[in-house]
């Protein structure tokens, strides 16, 4: 099987990689490119673990091939702390202990960054919407809306 | 497998034409690549259609909308215009899975996907919505309530693909509506779904009507007497009760574990009803 050659950015960086005609976007983002914050839960577009941005809009990476990728821009959850500096939902995420194993948490970071991006003041209702298809089998969710009300809140003041 | 990304109709039709053994269209991927991953299906060839020119566009055509085959639901619920004319079509393509399934599916592969229970083809047959195909022998039309023939079978010939769908033209005093019942309140599959397109003349009586069921037969269907219980009258209450009767009556759906025949076929009825009064209301009728 011959390999396809594909040109995108990855959080802001020009990244090339090969990748095989079925390989999803999620596979290369693990297997090619070693970034393993974005998970695999489900593999059918059921759980939202392996949320990234593709030219802004959030999408499940294991329903997209590596080669549709070509020439987009992907954002995934490497890309949101600036350094040592987390972004205000990790902060949050932390402090309301947001999470238990962690296998749900980089995908609801990711949704829940986009979800603020296009709406910075959401009701509750409109976030557990948003997040309808983040699954998180250990929190019960209200920590998570907590979370992500409180750094909405934050980032409004600080804007 | 092979990967291909043609930038226009013309060389997709040729490759579909020339393709030895399964090629599958690719839009949005969101049911293609899960019964991949299942092995339902394991295609020769995959055309992503998303890199042919003018199939991302949503457009105004005599008076109505032309929504390109590789338009995402997401798109369709972010334009203005498309959603006030037509928000019953719109809201149906945005009950589509989740975000993230929105960001990516379209409506063109969801009616091609041919699930009896595919959200937003009964809010396009209650629309009037035909599709446009792109074939090797040119270009046809077809409404949309001529593509689906069975689970998961289409009326679609070798080489044929849908290139975009036509919503037409608002008329004065309508409105749509798409209603679906389903056990959670996101992230499910239709138990039953109901599209109602109507329109009121100036005394606010009904001067026609379109009425469609999902997910209680083997494809959509456009219920004729129910449409008929409707026109001619302000659909007040008695109206409503003669819906209901016709939509129960029509809908042969079969058990499953999402819901057993007589609960769908009750809630046809329960459906039909609660459109048509959104549909009156966006339609201008008093309440
Ligand atoms: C988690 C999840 C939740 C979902 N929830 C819902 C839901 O609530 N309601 C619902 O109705 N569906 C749901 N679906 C199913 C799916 O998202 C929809 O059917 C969607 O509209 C499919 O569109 P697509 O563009 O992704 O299709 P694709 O997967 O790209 O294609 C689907 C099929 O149609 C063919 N096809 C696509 N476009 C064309 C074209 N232009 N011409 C000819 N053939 C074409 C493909 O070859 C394939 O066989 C869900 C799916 C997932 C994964
Ligand atoms: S791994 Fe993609 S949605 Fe579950
Ligand atoms: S923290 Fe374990 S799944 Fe969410």
């Amino acid at each position: 099987m011959s390999n396809i050659h594909v040109t995108t950015s990855v959080n802001g960086d020009p990244v090339e990689f090969l990748c095989g005609s079925q390989d999803t976007l999620l596979d290369v983002l693990r297997d090619r490119l070693g970034m393993t914050g974005t998970k695999e839960g489900c593999g059918t577009g059921d759980c939202g673990a392996c949320s990234v941005t593709v030219n802004g809009r959030l999408i499940c990476s294991c329903l997209m091939l590596g080669a549709e990728a070509e020439g987009s821009e992907i954002g995934t959850i490497e890309g949101m702390a600036d350094g040592d500096a987390l972004h205000p939902l990790q902060r949050k995420f932390i402090e309301h202990a947001a999470l238990q194993c962690g296998i749900c948490t980089p995908g609801i970071l990711v949704a829940s960054k986009s979800l603020l991006e296009s709406n910075p003041e959401p009701t509750e209702e409109e976030t557990r919407y948003w997040l309808a298809g983040n699954l998180c089998r250990c929190t019960g969710y209200d920590k998570i809306i907590r979370a992500v009300m409180d750094a909405a809140h934050e980032m409004r003041e600080a804007s | 497998m092979q990967y291909q990304a043609p930038t226009t109709v013309e060389s997709a039709v040729s490759a579909l034409t020339a393709a030895e053994g399964d090629c599958h269209i690719l839009a949005g991927g969101t049911d293609l690549l899960v019964r991949m991953r299942s092995g339902m299906v394991s295609p020769a060839a995959i055309l992503d259609i998303k890199k042919i020119a003018g199939l991302r566009n949503i457009a105004r055509e005599d008076g109505g909308w032309r929504i390109g085959a590789a338009v995402s639901c997401a798109e369709m619920g972010e334009h203005d215009g498309l959603g006030s004319d037509w928000p019953g079509v719109v809201e149906a393509a945005n009950l589509i899975g989740s975000v993230q399934i929105q960001g990516r599916c379209t409506i063109a592969g969801n009616l091609c996907n041919a699930s009896p229970a595919a959200d937003s083809v009964p809010a396009l047959v209650a629309a009037g919505a035909t599709a446009r195909i792109a074939g090797p022998n040119g270009t046809r039309e077809t409404a949309v309530q001529n593509i689906c023939t069975g689970p998961g079978a289409t009326s679609l010939g070798k080489g044929e693909f849908i290139t975009s769908i036509l919503l037409p033209a608002k008329k004065p005093n309508s409105g749509d509506a798409y209603l679906r019942f389903i056990p959670r309140t996101e992230m499910d599959i239709a138990v039953v779904g109901c599209g109602i397109f109507l329109t009121l003349d100036n005394e606010g009586v009904c001067a026609s009507a379109r009425v469609s069921l999902g997910a209680v037969a083997p494809t959509v269907l456009l219920v004729e007497e129910a449409a008929q219980a409707l026109v001619g009258t302000t659909v007040d209450e008695t109206a409503l009760g003669a819906l209901a009767a016709a939509c129960s009556s029509a809908a042969r759906p079969i058990n499953d574990k999402r819901g057993t025949i007589e609960f769908r076929t009750h809630v046809s009825g329960v459906l039909a009803q609660r459109a048509a009064k959104i549909a009156k209301k966006r339609a201008g009728g008093s309440s």
